[in-house]
């Protein structure tokens, strides 16, 4: 009975939030946060609990994106309702995609999926005359305040993963973990493993493709490098599913937290703290640091795969009672 | 009609006749041994019935239905169930989930899917263990499991490879006995096995392959009888 | 005709070159099963040690004697601390090891930037610019000699698999790595060096691509990317199909470039990989028999 309150305070605080803090710095990140819960929470289900791993999740943020975006611009029409359609047209992007990549097992799939995402990205440079090409588009937000933008992120956030908590205890979960574990042995248990497969690319296809969507209409601004990119969709979100633990329900919703954290730490210099330093001591080797350091988020995602994979491979959530064994040691010690 | 037949399957494997024209029927009700030595192409015939490969030719008629062409969920559906002989346990979830997953395939409800797995898992004898991780069951446990799971999927007609290898002989005599009480339970069984005493007190038939054919087939007493058989596994010397 | 032609050569020459990069690469993923997505960001670093070497007056083709031995060096650093200690972790998390060198090939790339920042670098040799003639076509004197170092590398390595002792090591623990541990081959060890020889080759490729290219920190990225089509056409662990694949992909991305424009070039390579992941899932191994 504990265990399935937490959540529901954690809703509620996250419902209360706006009332208390009403710095637009601060719900921005938030936005940013419950966004990627969404993203992180889509990519789990196809890579941790369906065992195959995608590196092109960014071809479905982008779809979303972009047909909110297009609908603007083609049809005239308001970006609100790429969130009703963005998810539908990241599916029917993702099912070719997954006839192709699911052809290949384990790292080629990753690659297909990898290569995917770059050809939709070159692509959508080089449809100018429908996409706008590198221009990308530019829409007038719906919106002054970021209240209700922040809101709906968290409607769309509580969403996914009501939606993942029913999906892993119910058929398809089993039948998608029985395909992580074996593929084989699901199948002659009568897993049709093609069918399933497809099935969880089309959940984390429209999940991705509704938090594109939402970031159209929340930014305001798209082009191909931002919405299809390698680095900062498709590896961001692999990040924040194996930061906070592949193959649990809120894992990636620990890790949206921590990487959104670490990628405006970087973003901001330590929150300011080397350039404050530098202002104080007058070093301006430390202000230099600063300017670096705002640079360095890739370097900061680069260093924080490797270090995660090599000493928390299972995430904070999954590898919890490693952490805790650790932190004991300490406290025993002291 | 025969409830159950292969008739004459070949699979090549590029140059390679891993199975060269191998058939027979089985009954419904039977305990059907099929043996030969390493490498002769139990497996791989094993693996054409339940579809991981499609036969180069020849045909697997299932209660007078064709069957070769079909993917394996499907001929799980069917009601041929098999376990495999490299055991395949999905190891990071329970016995009881691996049996769960395996009696979704007869209902999609979870609350009869579970009643299902518990009665499957009572009757194969893996109460005590429902709750442990498969990866942490010994190998008595993880081929017990192998047959717990395919039960549960409501077989016909049971494909067993290998399930006594690596059990020590008291397991084995549990083995056997489980055999024993799926047959009276009214499942027909193919059984594929290396260890003799098994086989020979089983099976009410025999059918003997080497290098993918046909070497003798009959009652238990007239295959270890035979010529050809001795041959194949002992050497000229001793026939 | 002629721009028929001159295409062609031009697609040839690269292909050499892409064929030193591939192999590498589908040594080791064919050998140890490692798909090394941070085997472009290695080149990239080749090429950078090649310019300050440059600044310093050393000619790039004296830099191969340094570079590939600096990255063998690197290679076998980063299979010994990085990938060794994944082959045992037991984690959900599917596909770590081909995580692990996007993580490496996005430090080794930032790293330089902060170093070398994102300018582009040029090395100019007396040679970068000289072309020569045969008939109407023009032949460019620094990817002449790269593809034919590149062929001598790549029969070389042929050679040094089949006829050395080590090489035959590397072949045994490619097809059964257990039974080449029960004779006595030592498998920690040749994985190690497996990473650094495919590391230093890719180093070669570096040396020989500097003088004819720019030299910045994300042209790993797609240079990773052209390795995997290559090794993919070619068949895994198949050093004659690594000829083929990157003489395959050279011309491929010399005809697009020509006949459709140059934003092609990219999108070209990815195409014939997804095609050839589709319909050719042995590559040209299959088609042949070596």
């Amino acid at each position: 009975m504990k265990k399935s309150l937490t959540p529901l305070v954690f809703v509620a605080l996250l419902a209360g939030l706006p009332l208390i803090m009403k710095d637009n710095y601060y719900l921005h990140l938030m936005i940013l946060f419950l966004m990627w819960v969404v993203i992180g929470s889509a990519w789990n289900l196809i890579a941790g609990y369906t065992g195959q791993v995608s590196f092109g999740d960014a071809a479905f943020f982008g779809c979303g994106a972009y047909t909110a975006g297009l609908l603007a611009t083609h049809l005239g029409v308001s970006t609100w309702w790429g969130l009703a359609l963005g998810g539908f047209t990241a599916i029917a992007v993702g099912l070719p995609f997954g006839w192709i990549c699911f052809r290949m097992r384990g790292a080629y799939f990753a690659l297909a999926t990898l290569a995917l995402n770059e050809v939709l990205r070159h692509g959508a440079t080089i449809a100018e005359d429908f996409t706008g090409g590198m221009v990308g588009i530019l829409i007038m937000p719906s919106f002054m305040s970021k209240i209700p933008y922040y809101y709906i992120a968290l409607a769309l956030a509580v969403a996914s993963l009501a939606s993942l908590q029913w999906v892993v205890r119910s058929k398809p979960g089993y039948y998608f973990v029985s395909i992580r574990e074996d593929q084989d042995a699901a199948e002659s248990l009568g897993v049709n493993t093609h069918l399933y497969k497809m099935l969880s690319l089309a959940y984390a296809a429209f999940w991705t493709g509704m938090a594109g969507a939402l970031y159209m209409n929340y930014m305001g601004f798209i082009d191909p490098n931002v919405v299809f990119s390698l680095h900062d969709i498709s590896i961001m979100a692999i990040l924040v599913g194996i930061v906070g633990g592949v193959g649990t329900v809120y894992g990636p919703a620990v890790g949206a937290f921590v990487m959104v954290a670490v990628q405006e730490l970087f973003r901001s210099g330590f929150f300011g703290l080397f350039k404050w330093l530098g202002a104080v001591s007058g070093s301006a080797s430390l202000v230099k640091v600063a300017e670096v350091l705002t640079q360095a988020h890739v370097l900061g995602f680069g260093l924080l795969v490797v270090v995660v994979i090599l000493v928390l491979p299972n995430g904070i959530v999954g590898d919890w009672p490693k952490i805790r064994k650790r932190v004991f040691r300490l406290d025993a010690g002291a | 009609m025969a409830y159950f037949q292969i008739d004459k399957l070949v699979k090549y494997f590029g140059g390679l006749a891993a199975v060269d024209g191998v058939s027979f029927e089985v009954g419904q009700g039977e305990i059907f041994g099929l043996i030969g030595p390493n490498g002769s192409g139990k497996t791989t015939t094993f693996n054409m019935i339940s579809g991981y490969h499609r036969p180069t030719s020849g045909r697997v008629l299932f209660q007078g239905r064709e069957i070769h062409q079909l993917p394996t969920h499907k001929i799980c559906h069917l009601g041929i169930g098999r376990t495999f002989q490299v055991v395949k346990p999905l190891g990071r979830m329970t016995v009881l989930d691996n049996v769960i997953a395996a009696a979704y395939s007869r209902t999609s409800s979870h609350h009869k899917a579970k009643e299902e797995a518990l009665k499957v898992i009572d009757f194969c004898g893996l109460m005590p263990v429902k709750d442990v991780l498969a990866k942490a069951l010994p190998i008595a446990g993880r081929k017990r499991l192998e047959i717990t799971r395919a039960m549960a999927t409501r077989p016909e007609l049971l494909l067993l490879d290998e399930t006594a290898a690596g059990l020590n002989p008291s397991e084995l005599v549990e083995a056997i006995d489980l055999i024993r009480k799926i047959r009276a339970n009214g499942t027909t069984i193919v059984i594929i096995e290396h260890i003799m005493h098994v086989i020979m007190t089983i099976s009410d038939r025999i059918h003997a392959i080497n290098f993918g054919q046909t070497i003798a087939e009959g009652t238990p007493s007239e295959v270890a009888a035979n010529q050809a058989v001795i041959e194949a596994y002992l050497g000229t010397d001793y026939a | 005709m002629d721009v028929f032609l001159q295409t062609l050569v031009a697609g040839i020459l690269k292909g050499g070159l892409y064929a030193l990069i591939g192999i590498g690469m589908t040594l080791i993923m064919g050998v140890m099963g490692i798909i090394n997505l941070a085997h472009g960001q290695l080149m990239m670093l080749a090429m950078y040690v090649t310019y300050i070497l440059n600044t310093m007056g050393v000619d790039p083709y004296f830099s191969l004697f340094v570079a590939m031995p600096l990255l063998f060096l690197l290679g076998v650093a980063i299979q010994k601390f990085l990938l060794n200690p994944l082959i045992k972790a037991d984690t959900i998390l599917p596909e770590n090891q081909v995580l692990m060198t996007v993580g490496i090939g996005m430090v080794l790339t930032e790293v330089v930037r902060f170093i070398f920042s994102s300018d582009y670098k040029y090395i100019t040799t007396t040679y970068s610019n000289q072309t020569f003639f045969l008939g109407n076509i023009s032949f460019s004197m620094a990817l002449v000699i790269a593809f034919w170092i590149a062929i001598a590398f790549t029969v070389a390595m042929f050679f040094f698999l089949v006829k050395t002792d080590l090489g035959r090591s590397i072949r045994a623990t490619a097809q059964d790595k257990d039974a080449a541990t029960l004779m006595g081959v030592n498998t920690g060890r040749i994985t190690v060096i497996t990473f650094g020889l495919g590391s230093g080759l890719v180093a070669a490729a570096g040396c020989l691509l500097a003088p004819v290219y720019y030299i910045f920190p994300d042209l790993g990225g797609p240079f990773t990317a052209k390795a995997f089509i290559i090794t993919i056409l070619g068949g895994l662990g198949s050093t004659v199909g690594a000829i083929f694949g990157g003489v395959t992909l050279g011309l491929a991305e010399s005809m697009g470039a020509t006949y459709f424009g140059m934003e092609y070039e990219d999108i070209i390579g990815l195409t014939i990989f997804v095609l050839v992941l589709l319909f050719l899932p042995g590559g040209f191994k299959r088609l042949t028999k070596i």
